[in-house]
């Protein structure tokens, strides 16, 4: 049986760190809420998508609203509980698993959370195989679990129940809510069984981000190669293995930040130390799409991570800054959120992106075809 | 006449300035009381000069013992916290991360209460008066005399904080009350953090407080006391004993300061080469850029304003190897003096490069003729390349600027730094802290979430203004210099337009003696 404990804890949150591809809000008070639940509970199960039971009943657990004021109002795992037990009323069933929404970020940690406290199993899996920004972008929407019941509870417990035909609907009528309880809400959604769970999750994602956080350690430790470089041999091979590479290796040049409808939208340039090579991302909340030299390098849904080349740390969007000596590592998104159903709400279309989605192995294959 | 003293964990430094003229300095060893070495740091600069003790208008003294205490979880007291939280925050308790070493001394008592605001200042809950009552007579009871009061969103409205603290005094009067939203940011845990570490020090501060009061008494000294806080800015003695925090890794700034002061630029990086790191920092109109991401102290985090320093592992005493292609970061430290070639030992430091390659004169140079001139030569480029990495890094933005070298180590480089105006090497830059010290200004400021849409723009922008002003003069500037230095807007995401973050900070000079109110 897998298990999250307090040894592992900082290897998961240095993964989630990664897999909030820039966004997904700062890990540090999911670690703090961890640490102090596992304190009490000693581990948190995990189960894997393909070991569970027919009779399996999970619902997702996550925070909504602004991450500058999470580090002040922080997540409230007794009021996700709240919401949990609203959602059981309302469909009449009680729910014997956890599944987090959201692989990347402080939406990674909250359900493990509420896990401990209730004395139940976490799916290893999410909704999102990273973060995303708003709660229709997952993976259980594609493939047609239903968002409704949507409860959104605050800290005191006081509740909406949002009834929707669609999660973009949920997620458009949930967002004002959300302010008026004070810019962070909780919210259970996406009530799934156990074929719904291994039919639309992305599989396998709490542990991966335990490997990834290990992988990073350990290549640290060992101060054989870097860590972008121990990260694309760990992924060569994972099972399954992932394509992933190193993107770009330079410094920060400049950073264009907005915020505009409510998102941190902008654009990071580096250049590499010859001065020859630049590359330019984007980004909305996480990072969207990576062009070098004019040409497109990766594009959402795959994963664009970048990493203080010297610790191999995440840096947010919000962390970036001139100077910054980086490593950009692109990770192949997993097929369930590749495909063509897929791309029209996780994909560039769904960021009001041009350039379609290609595959990253591609890209490097064009890449690789034209240099030589 | 001012007196700059920096009380470093090996060194007492001492400078006499008058006006910007440095009439007299020493380097003294920091002795255990702190006092005696203060004591006769000050007699010996007087002494120097001739100075009579009458003629001294103020003593601007710069430490790291509330630094060094903490992180060591030396001479801390038991502290209480009181949140006023609930029913928000109840996942994380204060104090989770505390290591065993700072908790066996500090304790974990805290007291979660209904309470605290929303980031546009509606309340979350009414302040549960009783159960604040409770926890004081709990804690009184106990044996602990030394709160932190929080809150959620405290930093934008303190009544909550001020009446927690009234209701405590009332059932425990002798308690010592650190207010978090006093001191910290927005960030609740790292705030709560800073206030916990400021009131385990309440005792110290107490003591080495006094004793540089002692100390100015013993030398018949008789002016207005300052502490220099991280910031580049002073406290008075008063507001140092109340937040001992506010000194943490104000040496750092000192030195970038002093740095500043004795090569007459104010905007400018400064790399501090030691025996065993190269501190490099930015000066912007004088002050060190602060920090943007949180700051550990002792494996705690913290979010008060530190300067932006970036340490790389290069000092004079740095180990030297792979045919000059690697330096550090380990060093071999105090013992440069008996392990480095030139002085006989049997280790390769970057000293011995720097003197085989002619530029520096320390130690025997026949010691390390005999090194292969390759290999000098792969070292001194990698020692360069190593500084010009680190000015690159801290720069906020492209273009050149100047670059001033201070510090031990600065014998390494020699040559033009590439991003560089100008190289300056100053001098006097040993007593850099002191200096620096000596030239502190008085500053306040203010760091609140304000709704645009309810109050507007302009008279939120003033509002921020003022109080940073008011915050300044209060704290001993006088009201003519002071004038804001820094603005930052900050609006938040996912939040309606109107939400907004702003960062004020206001400077000015200290207010003559009488002046001050």
């Amino acid at each position: 049986m897998k298990q999250i404990t307090l040894e592992n804890l900082p290897d998961f949150i240095r993964g989630t760190a990664i897999l909030g591809t820039g966004g997904g809000g700062d890990p540090y008070v999911g670690r703090l809420m961890l640490q102090q639940e596992l304190e009490k509970c000693g581990s948190i199960n995990i189960i894997d998508p393909d070991d569970v039971t027919d009779d399996t009943l999970a619902v997702s657990v996550a925070c909504m609203g602004a991450p500058t004021v999470f580090v002040e109002k922080l997540p409230n795992a007794n009021s996700a509980i709240e919401g949990l037990r609203i959602s059981e009323r309302e469909i009449a069933k009680s729910f014997n698993a956890i599944i987090p929404l959201e692989a990347g970020g402080i939406n990674a940690t909250l359900p493990l959370v509420v896990a401990a406290r209730l004395g139940l199993p976490v799916i290893d899996g999410d909704g999102m195989g990273r973060a995303f920004p708003e709660f229709q972008m997952t993976t259980f929407n594609v493939y047609g679990v239903d968002s409704s019941p949507f409860v959104i509870t605050d800290d005191g417990n006081n509740s909406i129940i949002i009834r929707a035909d669609t999660a973009l609907r949920a997620e458009r009528y949930g967002r004002p809510v959300c302010v008026q309880m004070g810019g962070i809400a909780q919210v259970a959604s996406y009530a799934m069984t156990g074929e719904e769970i291994r039919r639309s999750c992305v599989p396998g994602t709490v542990s991966l981000a335990v490997e990834i956080g290990r992988t990073v350690r350990e290549t640290r430790i060992a101060g054989e190669t870097d860590v972008c470089t121990g990260l694309v041999n760990y992924f060569e091979h994972s099972n399954p293995p992932r394509f992933s590479r190193i993107l770009f290796d330079g410094k920060v040049q400049d950073v264009l930040r907005e915020t505009k409808d409510g998102w941190t939208i902008g654009e990071v340039s580096l250049l590499s130390e010859t001065g020859a090579d630049e590359m330019k991302i984007s980004f909305q909340n996480e990072y969207s799409y990576a062009m070098r030299n004019g040409q497109l390098a990766a594009i959402v849904p795959d994963l664009i991570v970048v990493l203080d080349r010297e610790t191999g740390e995440a840096i947010t969007t919000e962390g970036l800054r001139y100077g910054q000596r980086v490593k950009v590592l692109g990770i192949a998104a997993p097929p369930v959120m590749r495909s063509e159903a897929a791309l029209p709400i996780i994909g560039p279309s769904a960021f009001r992106i041009k350039e379609p989605f290609v595959p990253l192995e591609d890209l490097a294959w064009r890449d690789n075809a034209n240099s030589a | 006449m001012h007196i700059g003293v920096d009380v470093g964990g090996t060194n007492t430094d001492a400078v006499l300035l008058d006006g910007t003229d440095v009439l007299a300095f020493v380097k003294s060893p920091t002795t255990d009381d702190v006092g005696s070495g203060v004591v006769s740091a000050i007699k010996t600069i007087l002494e120097q000069s001739g100075t009579d003790a009458a003629r001294i208008e103020s003593v601007m003294i710069g430490t790291t013992q509330f630094t060094n205490a903490f992180v060591e979880g030396k001479k801390l007291v038991p502290v209480a916290v009181f949140r006023a939280a609930l029913p928000a925050t109840e996942s994380v308790r204060p104090m989770v991360e505390f290591p065993d070493h700072l908790t066996r001394q500090i304790g974990t008592q805290s007291y979660l209460v209904n309470g605290g605001y929303e980031f546009d200042g509606r309340i979350i809950a009414p302040l549960d008066e009783k159960a604040v009552a409770a926890g004081a007579k709990d804690m009184k009871a106990k044996g602990i005399k030394s709160a932190v009061l929080s809150g959620v969103f405290t930093p934008i409205n303190s009544a909550m904080e001020d009446r927690m603290a009234e209701i405590i005094l009332n059932e425990a009067p002798d308690t010592v009350l650190t207010a978090s939203g006093e001191i910290g940011r927005i960030g609740l845990i790292e705030r709560e953090n800073a206030a916990i570490m400021n009131a385990s020090l309440c005792d110290l501060s107490h003591i080495v407080v006094n004793a540089f009061r002692d100390a100015l008494r013993e030398l018949n000294i008789i002016c207005p006391l300052f502490v220099s806080q991280n910031d580049g800015t002073l406290m008075t003695a008063e507001f140092a004993e109340k937040y001992p925090v506010l000194t943490f890794a104000s040496g750092p700034t000192n030195s970038m300061r002093g740095a500043a002061f004795l090569s007459g630029e104010s905007d400018a990086i400064v790399a501090d080469i030691g025996g065993t790191t190269t501190d490099t920092g930015v000066l912007i109109g004088g002050f060190p850029r602060e920090s943007a991401i949180s700051v550990d102290i002792g494996s705690v985090r913290t979010n008060f304003r530190m300067p932006d320093v970036l340490a790389a592992g290069l000092g004079g005493g740095s180990h030297v190897r792979d045919d000059g292609n690697r330096i550090g970061p380990d060093s071999v430290a105090l013992d440069l003096l008996t392990e480095a070639m030139v002085f006989g030992g049997q280790t390769l430091t970057t000293t011995d490069i720097a003197v085989a390659a002619g530029y520096a004169d320390v130690g025997d140079s026949s010691l390390v003729k005999h090194l292969d001139k390759a290999l000098v030569n792969r070292a001194v480029d990698r020692m360069h390349a190593m500084v010009e990495e680190a000015t690159d890094r801290v720069k906020s933005t492209q273009g050149e600027v100047p670059v001033i070298l201070v510090g031990g180590g600065s014998v390494l480089i020699n040559r033009d730094i590439r991003g560089a105006s100008q190289v300056i090497r100053p001098e006097k830059s040993g007593v850099a802290n002191a200096i620096g010290a000596a030239l502190a200004q008085v500053g306040g400021e203010v760091d609140k979430v304000f709704s645009y849409d309810k109050i507007g723009r302009e008279e939120a922008m003033e509002e921020a203004r003022q109080s940073a002003i008011e915050r300044a003069v209060d704290a001993g500037a006088s009201p003519d210099t002071t004038k804001i230095v820094s603005l930052e807007e900050m609006p938040l995401t996912y939040l309606p337009a109107g939400a907004v973050r702003i960062k004020v900070k206001a400077i000015g000079d200290l207010a003559p003696a009488g002046e001050a109110s």
